[in-house]
């Protein structure tokens, strides 16, 4: 219900901070130049065209990491300190790949079809455990009957015996 | 301004330059407008690195330190481009941002450490910026010891911050030093010849004996093997090696694993 009609914001809402924190960052750009470009009269400017800065294909670089491909500086040899003798293939081979996120898979111990057969009969096992009484009754009679389904599966509900006289 | 008006960049690779060479681009094609240009080698050319001691200017690059010109080819790693930088030799750290470097804590001032790196300053380093510290969990840290970190700050404006994690939280090796060891320090050069891919030292050295070694751009070697001979020998290999050629080293090297 509360759905259905959208109340409309005023544009003073909408550029309010808390309004703007969704919009992702290109959004947020246009509108604040929008704003600047909303000159009342008071304000004097220059009427000058923008002047787009000029890509320059040069970065200045004071570190000579990117420049030589050094190295990680922390060695270690003949296994006198394992953690850092598997931090060096890490970081070395990141170097040399360029970053290229390497996918450890993890060697699974259970493989993928087997856990996919695990998992069907596990979800019914364990979700019996977290059904209602009354759920759990109609369970039950629906794995007694089997896949027959022409039975009406309500069991005639016990009614009320009047006590005879 | 005496100097010419500058020699093609290409030209100068390998060859000493001097502070105040002018280094010629070759022009680009696309500079003004046009871009993407389809046709006959017409790729757009990534961006060019310049390195440590060159700066852009007008014509093309000016060179400030002394020493000589390498270049690296575009293709694949960070500087798609390709690279120039001066190869120089200095023993006189200068902070620069991004690189590791082995600092000597001096002083705790509440939540922040002071480092000697070896700079003009002395570089800060908060309690925080350790792999898994929060304000209840604080690291380890006396006056003395030996911290491995990088810089997250660090210009000629502000004084230099460390940090021993990395963008992702995690500590890559970063942090304190362990027990034993020990430090010594080498110029510059030397530690960037060490860093090299395929350095000749670092591999001869690893057939001698098990080791542990850090080294810090700053300049500072840090040594521990098993016993303090070992490590000694190491850590004079490592200050004569820069003033030995091939041969003497190999020598030197035959004459120890021979005992």
């Amino acid at each position: 219900m509360a759905g259905e009609v959208k109340t409309k914001l005023s544009k003073n809402l909408l550029r309010m901070k808390f309004m703007q924190r969704g919009l992702d960052s290109q959004t947020k750009k246009q509108l604040e130049e929008e704003e600047k470009k909303i000159i009342s009269e008071e304000h004097w400017y220059l009427d000058l065209p923008d002047l787009k800065e000029k890509e320059s294909f040069i970065i200045e670089e004071r570190s000579f990491m990117p420049c030589e491909d050094l190295l990680y500086g922390r060695m270690s040899f003949k296994g006198f300190n394992p953690e850092i003798e598997k931090l060096m293939i890490q970081m070395n081979s990141r170097c040399k790949e360029e970053e290229i996120e390497v996918d450890d898979k993890m060697e699974a111990d259970v493989s993928d079809e087997e856990m996919a057969r695990r998992y069907e009969t596990l979800v019914g096992t364990i979700g019996k455990k977290f059904l209602r009484k009354r759920d759990q009754r109609v369970l039950q009679d629906e794995d007694e009957d089997g896949n027959s389904n022409t039975r009406p599966s309500k069991k005639a509900k016990k009614k009320f015996l009047k006590p005879q006289d | 301004m005496a100097a010419g008006r500058g020699e093609a960049a290409e030209a100068c690779v390998g060859r000493v330059v001097l502070p105040g060479d002018v280094l010629l681009l070759p022009a680009r094609p696309d500079e003004d407008g046009e871009r993407l240009r389809l046709g006959a080698g017409a790729a757009p050319r990534g961006r060019l690195l310049c390195g440590p001691g060159l700066r852009r200017c007008v014509a093309g690059l000016l060179v400030t330190k002394c020493g000589l010109l390498r270049h690296r080819q575009a293709g694949g790693g960070g500087a798609a481009g390709g690279a120039y930088w001066v190869d120089s030799q200095q023993k006189r750290y200068v902070p620069v941002k991004g690189d590791h470097v082995i600092g000597i804590v001096t002083a705790k001032a509440g939540d922040v450490f002071k480092l000697d790196v070896g700079g003009s300053e002395q570089a800060s380093l908060s309690y925080l910026a350790f792999e898994g510290a929060t304000k209840r969990n604080r690291p380890n840290v006396q006056v003395g010891d030996l911290i491995y970190g990088q810089f997250l700050v660090a210009n000629k404006d502000m004084e230099p911050e460390m940090v021993c994690i990395d963008s992702s939280g995690r500590s890559s090796g970063m942090g304190i030093i362990g027990q034993d060891g020990f430090l010594f320090k080498v110029s510059l050069g030397l530690i960037r010849k060490l860093l090299a891919p395929k350095c000749e030292i670092i591999q001869e050295l690893s057939q001698l004996y098990p080791f542990e070694l850090v080294l810090g751009m700053n300049g500072r070697i840090w040594v521990k093997a098993k016993t303090v001979q070992q490590t000694l020998i190491i850590v004079n290999i490592l200050e004569a090696c820069e003033y030995m050629t091939a041969e003497q080293r190999k020598q030197a090297l035959a004459k120890l694993s021979g005992h």
